[in-house]
Formats: C-alpha cells, structure tokens, sequence
C-alpha cells in the first residue's frame, strides 16, 4: 500500500464534509439528545461542543487502534467503557475548573456517553478506519455539532434574553429605547426545536441534494 | 400515595422527557414513521425504564453515595464512589437491554424483526440513562418512588412518539415545502407539541 500525505484529498474531505453536506445533527439526525436541552446560552453550549469534540475525537482513535482486538458480539461493551471512560475524566475537569457551568450542564454531561454522534461515529467510521483517518472524521463530526449547537445558542441568547455571553448586547444598541422586548419563549425548551427545524429548511433550500422524498 | 400521584404526573406531562429535556430524540425521529413501529418502541422504552431506575436507584444507595457501603462494614462509612456513576448506570442498562432483546425474539419475533436496528440502540437512548441521571440528581426517598418515576418517564416517552408518528402518517399527504420535507417538519411539529406540553405545568395533586 502506497503511503498517503496526511493531508490527502480524502483525508481533508472528511474534515470538511461533516460541516454541511453530512453533517451530524442535521443531515444524520445524530446526537440531538443532549444537544438542545443546553443551548439556552452560549457559554454552556460552548462547553459542551468542546467536551464532545474531546471524547469524540480521543474515543475515535482509542476505538480505531483497538479495532483488530475487538470481537464484534461485545463491541458495544467495549465503546461503551471507552466513552463512559473519557466522559467521567471530562466531568471530573468540569466540576474542579468551571463549576457553575458543570451545575448548569446537569445530566448533561454523563449524556454525551449516550450521545448517539459517538455511538454512530465509531460504529460507522472508527471500526473500519486507521487512527489517523478515525481522529479527523471525530473532529470534522464535532465541529459540525459544534456549530450548530452555537448557531442555536446564539439565537436563543439573543433573541430570548438579549445577551450575548450574558453581555446585554440589545440594552447598550439601546433598542429597547425603541419599543422592543425580549421574546420569552426563546428561553423555553420547545422553540430549540423550532430553531433546530429553521436551521435545516435554510440549509436544505441552499443545498438541493438533501431534500427527501416524502 | 399523593406524593406518588404526583411524581407520577410530573414525570409524564410537566418533565416530560421528550419535551422538556430533548432526551432520546435520535430513535423519537427515526423510529416515528409509522404508528406500529412506535408503539413496539414505546413499549420497549417504558420497560427498561421502570427496571433500570430502579436497579440503579438501589445501586445508588447501596454502593455509590457517600456512606452508602456502611451495611457492609462501618470502615466504609466515607467511602465515596459517585464517580464511577455513569459507568455502573450503562453497564447496568446494556446488560438489561441485552435481555429484553432476547426476551422480545422469543416471544415475538414479528415485533423482533420491526424495531430490528433499534432495539439495541435503546442502551443508547438518552431517555434511558438520563432517566437514571434524574433519579440520582433528584434523590427519591424511596425505591417506591423511583419505580414511579421510572414508569411515569416512559409512559411520556410513549406519548410523545406515538403523537408524532400518527402526525406523520397523516402529514404525508398535505403539501410541505420540499425543504421542509421529512426531517424539517418533524422538528416544527415536535416544538409545537412542545408548546401544547407546556399547557400541563404547574398541575399539583
């Protein structure tokens, strides 16, 4: 086998395509779960993106050096003790250096091992992969989770509370001296879905290929 | 027995776990297509549910809180294993899955061969183990109570799948914009459904 440049065609291919074309949340409905219960404000859901690309990308390799070793009936098991593994160390670090957002993330945290991205990304990708190939594929994954867990973030801050980062963004514009108020329901755990659901129609109507049937 | 209504209550309409906390969103939209398949799910879901809450509830109280290993020898009385938490709660819950498939390709192999691919997603259902999350940060009282609360969280699940798989199958035949189409629409339907949840808070026994 010919030796590929790391940064092959391929190889950058997988870094760029979870972002748009397949991406995790929209395009594979993966990891939702965990995703839009923390995507009230910002801060949290910058957190949480970059927990995930952590275990995601760590887990990925762990998986895909391991992948000869395993016997497929107990995978499972095994990806499961990977990730719990990699969530509690992410966890132990959450509540020694930032814990009000720990506080603030709840279950969410012990929620990514069941974060169906992972499951799905080493299910799909790592267990037939080289390392090298698995660690890129789980940071393209992540960051494409990451974005649109920002994206919904940063509407619902905005639009709910009119802050951004708890910075009062809308008050200093002095918009409010205009006659606007916040949108409340921002805040409340149904408009994330409706957010998630604008997200992917401005998406699909810029991307054809993605429109299904029925 | 109030305390139990209202746990019960709670944890079907006001915590509802699709509405409220988004948890198992991955099988809600894939498995939703069609009312059937749905039910089968829901019904899977509401049984794991009411065993591994509790299994893990006394897992909790026995082994991992601060304390909780006294009953074996006093010198454990400041042992605290809460970290490993998360790794005994999905060891429990895949092995429990693990049984329930086998159990459903026994005894019936039509439902076996419907939910296929899904069955053994449920040990990744967030619903699940976020159920288990929920009763460890909400410290029932009792065992009683966390059978409740288990129970309660599944019947909810059920709800909301089998509410929206019926809405699909009825959606099929209006006009979506094409973009909208499948994934889209299901979103918009599951926040407005969402909104309609949102109507039960506040209810108290």
């Amino acid at each position: 086998m010919s030796k590929e440049p790391l940064f092959s065609k391929k190889n950058k291919s997988l870094l760029t395509d979870p972002l748009d074309d397949n991406n995790p949340v929209t395009v594979q409905v993966l990891g939702i779960c965990s995703a839009l219960a923390i995507t009230v404000q910002l801060k949290p859901a910058i957190v949480m993106a970059l927990s995930v690309l952590f275990v995601l990308s760590v887990a990925n390799v762990v998986v895909s050096l391991l992948r000869s070793l395993i016997p497929s009936r107990i995978r499972i098991i095994v990806q499961l003790v990977v990730i719990a593994t990699l969530v509690i160390l992410v966890d132990e670090v959450l509540k020694a250096f930032v814990y009000d957002v720990s506080k603030e993330l709840s279950v969410f945290v012990g929620l990514i091992i069941t974060n169906c991205i992972i499951m799905g990304r080493l299910e799909a990708f790592a267990l037939a992969n080289s390392p090298w190939k698995s660690f890129l594929d789980g940071l393209g994954n992540a960051f494409g989770y990451g974005w649109i867990l920002i994206a919904v973030a940063f509407f619902r801050e905005l639009l709910g509370s009119g802050t951004l980062f708890g910075y009062p963004v809308l008050e200093n514009l002095g918009i409010y001296d205009l006659g606007y108020e916040n949108n409340g329901m921002m805040i409340l755990p149904p408009m994330a879905l409706v957010t998630v659901g604008v997200i992917i129609w401005v998406q699909r109507m810029r991307n054809n290929k993605l429109i299904e049937s029925n | 027995m109030q305390d139990l209504a209202n746990i019960f209550i709670k944890s079907i309409f006001i915590d509802n776990m699709v509405f409220a906390y988004f948890l198992g969103m991955c099988s809600y939209l894939a498995i939703s297509k069609t009312v059937k398949t749905s039910v089968g799910m829901g019904f899977a879901v509401i049984f794991v549910l009411s065993i591994t809450v509790p299994l893990n509830y006394l897992l909790v109280n026995f082994v991992l809180d601060k304390g909780a290993l006294v009953w074996l020898h006093d010198d454990f009385h400041d042992v605290d294993l809460s970290f490993l938490s998360f790794i005994m709660f999905i060891a429990v819950i895949a092995s429990m899955v693990q049984l329930v498939e086998m159990l459903v390709e026994k005894f019936s192999p039509a439902l076996y061969s419907s939910l296929g691919i899904f069955l053994p997603l449920i040990a990744v259902n967030c619903a699940i183990l976020g159920g288990s999350l929920f009763m460890q940060e909400r410290a029932y009282n009792n065992i009683t109570e966390a059978i409740v609360f288990g129970l309660g969280s599944g019947i909810g699940w059920f709800l909301a799948i089998v509410g929206i798989a019926a809405i699909r199958e009825k959606i099929r035949y209006s006009h979506v914009p094409p973009a909208l189409r499948g994934l889209g629409i299901t979103f918009i339907i599951t926040g407005l459904m969402g909104i309609a949840f949102m109507s039960f808070m506040g209810i108290k026994l």
